[in-house]
Order: structure tokens, then sequence, then C-alpha cells
């Protein structure tokens, strides 16, 4: 990762965005690199998820722009693109991944299916190698290729949640959106499901953006942390130095949350 | 030729939780660490040692003074450094050897040891050959290779975590009591790897309990004192 000679993946400048008088997301911005993974961290109704949805899956914005480098190297403006561009690139550069699988996947079709839907999107037609793609991720999330014509509300909550990570990664995005990915999970789910996300970011180069309330989450999983409180970014730094070290009361008093294990 | 250099390093923790308390640690550090000297903190329990280590790692945030170190010919400032600039330093040329292993569910010992050379672009198959050695040397047997380091009792724990330190060569390294828990002919091993580096030209400050590995390793001592380094 060189640090000077490239530029950023995502430019976030002065992003707000309000529910009538409630302010969810109030002046925030950041960049992200390629390769990075960003954590949002903070407790419910910081304004995470909004911020989440704002970037990634076209809720309108009140102020603020947001400036993505696409693949063929040209710079796009999120806030004001129309809406089959941006239909195209989150199909294409980007994913999301819900806290609910059942949000993200098509629970009336088959495994199989859900993989290759994406797929499709984006141009392929051949059954054969869409199949042999699907059962190809389907080994990497380790979920049983035997299940590929299963539908998915016969998965448990953490295989629905590893078919919904394969679901987008299938067409390599460069930039993932993940929010509360391990939430609903057990914690012994939820420690396998860490482990196959931290080894796919590494593998794949990824950025990602990740909001979780869980800080082991994200300081196993991210190079940088951003700490939320209702709806400002009270603290941006290195996960490890926001863990070990936080500088705002919000942040230590979030560290200090944390139960020793 | 001096690799690391700290001025005026100052840092003050403020508790926001208790009522804004501040405890300062330390008013100005000044400290130089050539290619190939290894420089041991000394000084009583709570006094800091760890802290100055935590301060030029970065997970401590300094709040004035610079932390100078060499990186790749240029030198960067990582007080006021950009976290990508001083993650890029940690990859390349600052290593650090805590206490303890942060165990990642699931990942083996193998793996862990070899995971900074895969980050910087090494083969599978060569960061693989370099971790089995390495842990081979350190009295690691071959059937605990694969297994996640979490089930280890301590004392192999903490020899993943050195051979995690070593397995690439940092021009810059910390160690924060990497011998603590090692029995006598572990502590040889570490004393041999330590010494290993020095030749190779690696600027170490490090932590050491024993008496005995102080005085193998140490081409200086410095006492930390509260508030400041006493040279």
């Amino acid at each position: 990762m060189a640090f000077d000679d490239d530029l950023p993946l995502l430019s976030v400048d002065g992003l707000s965005k309000s529910f009538g008088a409630t302010v969810a997301v109030n002046d925030v911005s950041f960049e992200l690199w390629p390769g990075e993974v960003l954590a949002v961290v903070g407790e419910s109704g910081s304004g995470k998820t909004t911020l989440l949805r704002c970037l990634g899956a076209g809720l309108p914005v009140d102020a603020g722009r947001v400036h993505y480098r696409r693949r063929d190297g040209e710079e796009v403006e999120i806030t004001t693109l129309d809406e089959p561009a941006r239909r195209l690139l989150m199909r294409t550069e980007w994913g999301f991944v819900h806290q609910n699988p059942r949000d993200g996947l098509r629970l009336g079709v088959s495994a199989g299916a859900n993989i290759g839907e994406r797929l499709m999107a984006v141009g392929a037609r051949h059954y054969g190698k869409i199949r042999d793609e699907a059962l190809g991720w389907m080994a990497r999330v380790e979920i049983d290729r035997s299940r590929i014509d299963d539908r998915p509300k016969t998965f448990s909550g953490g295989m629905q949640q590893r078919l919904q990570i394969a679901r987008n990664l299938v067409t390599s995005p460069a930039l993932m959106f993940m929010d509360e990915p391990t939430g609903g999970l057990d914690v012994s789910v939820q420690a396998r499901l860490l482990d196959l996300l931290r080894g796919l970011v590494n593998e794949l180069s990824l950025s990602v953006i990740i909001v979780t309330h869980d800080l082991a989450v994200a300081r196993l999983l991210s190079h940088r942390m951003m700490v939320m409180q209702q709806g400002r970014a009270v603290e941006l730094g290195l996960t490890d130095q926001i863990l070990d070290d936080p500088q705002h009361a919000y942040s230590q008093l979030l560290v200090s949350s944390i139960l020793q294990g | 030729m001096t690799v690391l250099k700290l001025e005026k390093v100052r840092k003050t923790f403020t508790l926001h939780l208790q009522e804004g308390t501040s405890i300062p640690v330390f008013d100005g550090v000044e400290l130089d660490v050539d290619r190939g000297e290894c420089v041991v903190l000394t000084g009583a329990s709570g006094v800091g040692k760890s802290t100055l280590l935590k301060l030029i790692y970065g997970n401590y945030r300094a709040l004035g003074g610079q932390v100078l170190v060499d990186h790749a010919g240029r030198t960067i400032d990582l007080v006021t450094a950009t976290p990508r600039q001083v993650l890029s330093v940690r990859k390349r040329t600052l290593g650090y050897v805590s206490q303890f292993l942060r165990c990642v569910p699931r990942v083996g010992a193998r793996d862990v040891v070899a995971e900074p050379l895969l980050a910087l672009g090494v083969s599978r198959d060569e960061a693989g050959k370099r971790a089995e050695n390495l842990l081979a040397r350190l009295n690691i047997p071959e059937r605990l290779f694969d297994l996640p380091p979490a089930t280890f009792s301590g004392g192999e724990q903490q020899r993943v975590n050195i051979a995690r330190g070593f397995v690439h060569d940092y021009p810059i390294l910390l160690l924060d009591e990497p011998t603590a828990s090692l029995d006598a002919d572990n502590r040889a091993v570490v004393v041999d790897i330590i010494q290993e580096a020095k030749a190779r030209g690696a600027a170490m400050i490090g932590i050491f309990h024993d008496q005995d590995v102080r005085e193998q390793v140490a081409d200086r001592t410095i006492s930390v004192e509260t508030s400041r380094v006493a040279a």
C-alpha cells in the first residue's frame, strides 16, 4: 500500500441527512483508500446506518458530496448520479451486505440462483459457467456445495449471511458496504464469519465500510475507525489508536464499556 | 546512523469520564537509536516503559514532539503522519512484539506468523517456509503449526508472537518483554534471534524483565522516569 501515489476510492465531504426535525447524519467527511477497511462505530441511533445508506443504498442526502473513483479511473459524484447509473455501479463495482440476510437475499429462489443473479445482471448468459461460478463461491464461503439447489430459507442464519456475502462478491466489487454483518448471529457463528471476511478482504484487497456496534469486530477487521455520536463523527483515526488511547469523551465511554473476555 | 529519533515527546492522558482528570506521563522525551543498536529501557513497574513503546508505535497518540523514523530512505514523523502513512511504516519498517498474542479464531500458528510477509507480497510458499523455520527454532512442535494458538500455553503463544515479530526483517523493532514467560532454553533462542537482528542492522528498543537477557542484548540502558527520560 503506497501512501502518496494513489488517490482515494471514495471521498465524503460534508454529508448531512435529516428525517424531519431529527438530524441523523451531521456534516460527516472522510476518505477511503483502495484496500482499506473503515469501521463506523457508535450506539444505536448514532446515525451510522443512515450514513451507510446515504453512501451505498441511494438514500437521498440533504447536503454534501460523495465522490467515487470508478475502475475506469473516472470520478463520479454519487448524490447527483442518475438512478440507472447508480444501479449499474451497485451491480458491478459495489456490494451491500445487510444485517438481516433476508433483506439482501431472494428467499424464493435457490442458493445458486442468488449467487448467479448478479452475474446475469452484468451480462453472463452461459448457464454452466454461472453454475460453476456459484459452486466455487459456495465453497469459498464454506457452504456445502450440495445445497446449491436449496432455497436460502432452509439455511441457518450464519449460512444465509455467508450466502449474502457470496452473492455480493461474485462480481468482484471494489467497495463493500456492510451493515452489522455479524449482528444477529451466535458468538461461534460470528467468529467463523469474521475469520472468513478477514481472509476475503485481504485476498481480494477489498475496500470496506463496515457499520458495527461491536468494537471487537472493528479491532479484528478494520484499519481505521470512525466513532459516531448523535450524527457527528467525533473521532476518526487508526483503529488500534482509538481503541487503546481514545481521545474524545464518547470514544472513551465506548471503549471503557467493552467487557474484558 | 540514527534511524529512530524522539524529540520532545509529550504525553498526558485525559480521562473525560473522571471529570477530565489529567495524568501527565512524559514531558519532553529525547531518544536516538542507531542502526544495529539495542537500547534497553529500565525503571520501576508502572513508570511508563510500555507507554513509551506504544507512543512510538502509534497506538498511543503523542500530544507533542516528534517521533522520526527512517522509512525506506525518507524521514517520517509518526506524530503528525496520516493513518495511512503510519500503517505503511508499520508494514515495512517498524515491528512491535507485544507481551501477548492477540489471537484470531481459526487462524493456525503458521499463518499467524506468515501474515506480515504476505502483507508485503511474499509468496504463500516462501512466507510459510520462513514461518515454519522460526517456529521450529523457537521449539514449537510441528504438529501445532496448523492449530490456532488460542489453545496453546502462555509460553507457546508468546513464542508464536515472537516468531511473528521477527519473520520480516524490520529495520526498527520495539520489544515489550518478549521473554517474560519463557524458560531458559527458549530465552536463549530469543537472545540469539535478537543478536542476529542487530547484526543485520536492526535498531531495537526493548523492555526485558530478566537481568541476564538485558546484559546480553543491551548496547545502552536508559532509565525511564515519569515525565522524563534520563540518559
